[in-house]
């Protein structure tokens, strides 16, 4: 077994565990933890196939962004002692035949999709060639989706400081 | 096998062929992770142990004290007793804490800052991995040391511990972007996240002296932004013991509140280490542009000990910072950050980038 399917499977392994291991656990910050891992082992992935920025941006946006905000907000509104109550069976069947049905599927048309066993050399963009398509305009240039982002995000913001700010007394 | 401690690439690439050449290459690269591993973490331990020390040392100089002198010459012994002092103390278990939380807190803060450390560059070919996003990857992995905190302050199930996590918490989160964009005004003079390409870029005199006020603006927005990320004095609100005895630490003991310890001066060594690499070349001597003799007196002194002396520099100011500050309030705190340091930050990247557009950097 080479180097890279060692890792391949003790990151997909990691992934399978902690991502059962979040939705079936009854405390919910530990529910967030396991999130953190799954996040953290996908980023791992990235960076075995040698794609380091989609790695690091996975690092900051989902595992130092995201679930640090789902933290946040944990820790603003739940106690230590609050527990989940465990679910009826009748929920439980019913969730586990939604999920097999929903990983069937993936499953099915990935294995349908009939990958090209072509092997091109191994690509690792820079931070320049991304740089420069985000703001092109050309052919493969992203600049649209970028602006669109950009102004949803601003529109975000406003509506957040709108929400935020304090009424004036009277 | 050639040791040149001038240029250390050369013995640790002859080392990589020894092991390649005796072993197949699953069992190299297997071998060549332990050595490394070993190595970071006996450097954690040592760094980190001396510079409590050297807080301690810098501190009673700060307050004409002498400071620890019982243990070994000039107390040079001290912190090593206290750390086999922390060893031997008891862990003690907290009733009504989410156990598995409790434990693993302490991990994570530690993890996250062992993945920065790796990523530096500590003399020329002294580098573990050298990504092309270097400083985007430190970036990346640093911020999630916050996680633990937060994990460790929740699940003590005490207030303290709590307000001082969410203090922590704000602080970080927020701190964190202008860290962020202060390292940015430099890879736009740079033109590059790699850190060996930004050392190298550093031959003819460091980013500091070459990109005009942005970069000594961004040199004090980084200062100032780093010693507030690393939650130390006078932005340590975490902790501020006069009202929450310990903040999110308060119920760890033994060996578990040794790792935060730790990892809070491990944190500060790394972002020494940044700023010494992004802002004053790194392990690159000091050269001037042009000087040739000058230069070559300069390379004298090999770039370990240029890494080192800059480093050690910038940890002075931090610790000088500590001991010469009241501590902030919250909201000056996020007034500082969110009113000042970010627009500054802000206009600063855009006159960098005038300034290089311009051409007007050395």
């Amino acid at each position: 077994m080479s180097i890279h399917e060692l890792m391949f499977y003790l990151f997909s392994g990691m992934i399978l565990l902690f991502s059962v291991l979040t939705v079936t656990s009854r405390r919910i910050l530990r529910a967030a933890v396991y999130l953190l891992f799954v996040l953290v082992s996908t980023a791992g992935i990235y960076f075995m196939l040698n794609y380091q920025f989609l790695a690091a941006v996975q690092l900051t946006l989902y595992a130092g962004g995201i679930v640090v905000l789902i933290i946040f907000s944990i820790l603003l509104t739940s106690h230590i002692s609050q527990k989940f109550e465990p679910l009826g069976v009748k929920k439980m069947v019913f969730s586990a035949l939604a999920v097999a049905a929903g990983a069937l599927l993936s499953i099915m048309t990935i294995l349908d999709f009939g990958f090209d066993t072509v092997v091109t050399t191994s690509q690792n963009p820079d931070m320049e060639l991304i740089g420069t398509s985000l703001l092109s305009y050309e052919k493969n240039g992203y600049v649209l989706p970028f602006e669109v982002i950009s102004v949803l995000l601003l529109a975000a913001m406003v509506a957040s400081i709108v929400i935020a700010k304090k009424e004036k007394s009277k | 096998m050639k040791f040149d401690i001038y240029d250390l690439g050369s013995f640790t690439s002859s080392f990589d062929q020894l092991l390649m050449e005796n072993f197949s290459p699953f069992w190299a690269v297997a071998i060549e992770m332990v050595i490394i591993g070993i190595a970071i973490l006996a450097f954690y331990a040592v760094v980190g142990l001396y510079l409590v020390y050297a807080e301690r040392k810098v501190c009673a100089f700060m307050q004409c004290r002498v400071g620890p002198n019982r243990v070994g010459p000039y107390g040079f012994f001290q912190t090593i007793a206290d750390l086999i002092k922390l060893l031997m103390k008891e862990l003690i278990p907290i009733k009504n804490a989410d156990k598995l939380l409790f434990n693993i807190a302490p991990f994570i803060v530690i993890i996250a800052s062992f993945m920065a450390i790796a990523a530096i560059p500590f003399a020329k070919g002294l580098h573990a991995i050298d990504f092309n996003i270097g400083i985007f990857y430190i970036m990346a992995v640093s911020s999630m040391g916050v996680v633990g905190i937060l994990i460790a302050g929740w699940a003590s199930n005490n207030k303290y511990s709590m307000i001082g996590a969410m203090r922590s918490g704000a602080q970080i989160v927020s701190y964190e972007l202008s860290v962020g964009l202060s390292l940015v005004t430099i890879v736009v003079l740079a033109g590059s996240l790699q850190l060996s390409t930004i050392v190298e870029g550093q031959r003819d005199g460091w980013f500091l002296f070459t990109g005009h006020i942005p970069a000594v603006i961004a040199f004090l927005v980084f200062l100032v932004a780093a010693t507030a990320e690393t939650n130390r004095g006078p932005f340590d609100l975490a902790e501020a013991e006069s009202e929450l005895t310990a903040g999110f630490h308060t119920e760890y003991s033994g060996i578990k509140f040794a790792f935060f310890f730790l990892a809070e001066y491990m944190n500060m060594f790394i972002v020494a280490s940044i700023a010494a690499t992004i802002f004053l070349g790194g392990w690159m001597p000091f050269h001037v542009g042009g000087w040739e003799a000058f230069n070559n007196i300069m390379d004298y002194l090999p770039p370990v000990f240029w890494y080192i002396g800059k480093t050690a520099f910038i940890i002075f100011i931090m610790m000088w910072f500590k001991w010469t500050f009241p501590r902030l309030r919250i909201d000056q705190l996020l007034t500082l950050e969110w009113k000042y340091l970010l627009p500054i930050n802000l206009v600063n990247i855009l006159v960098m980038a005038f300034v290089v557009l311009m051409g007007w950097h050395f």
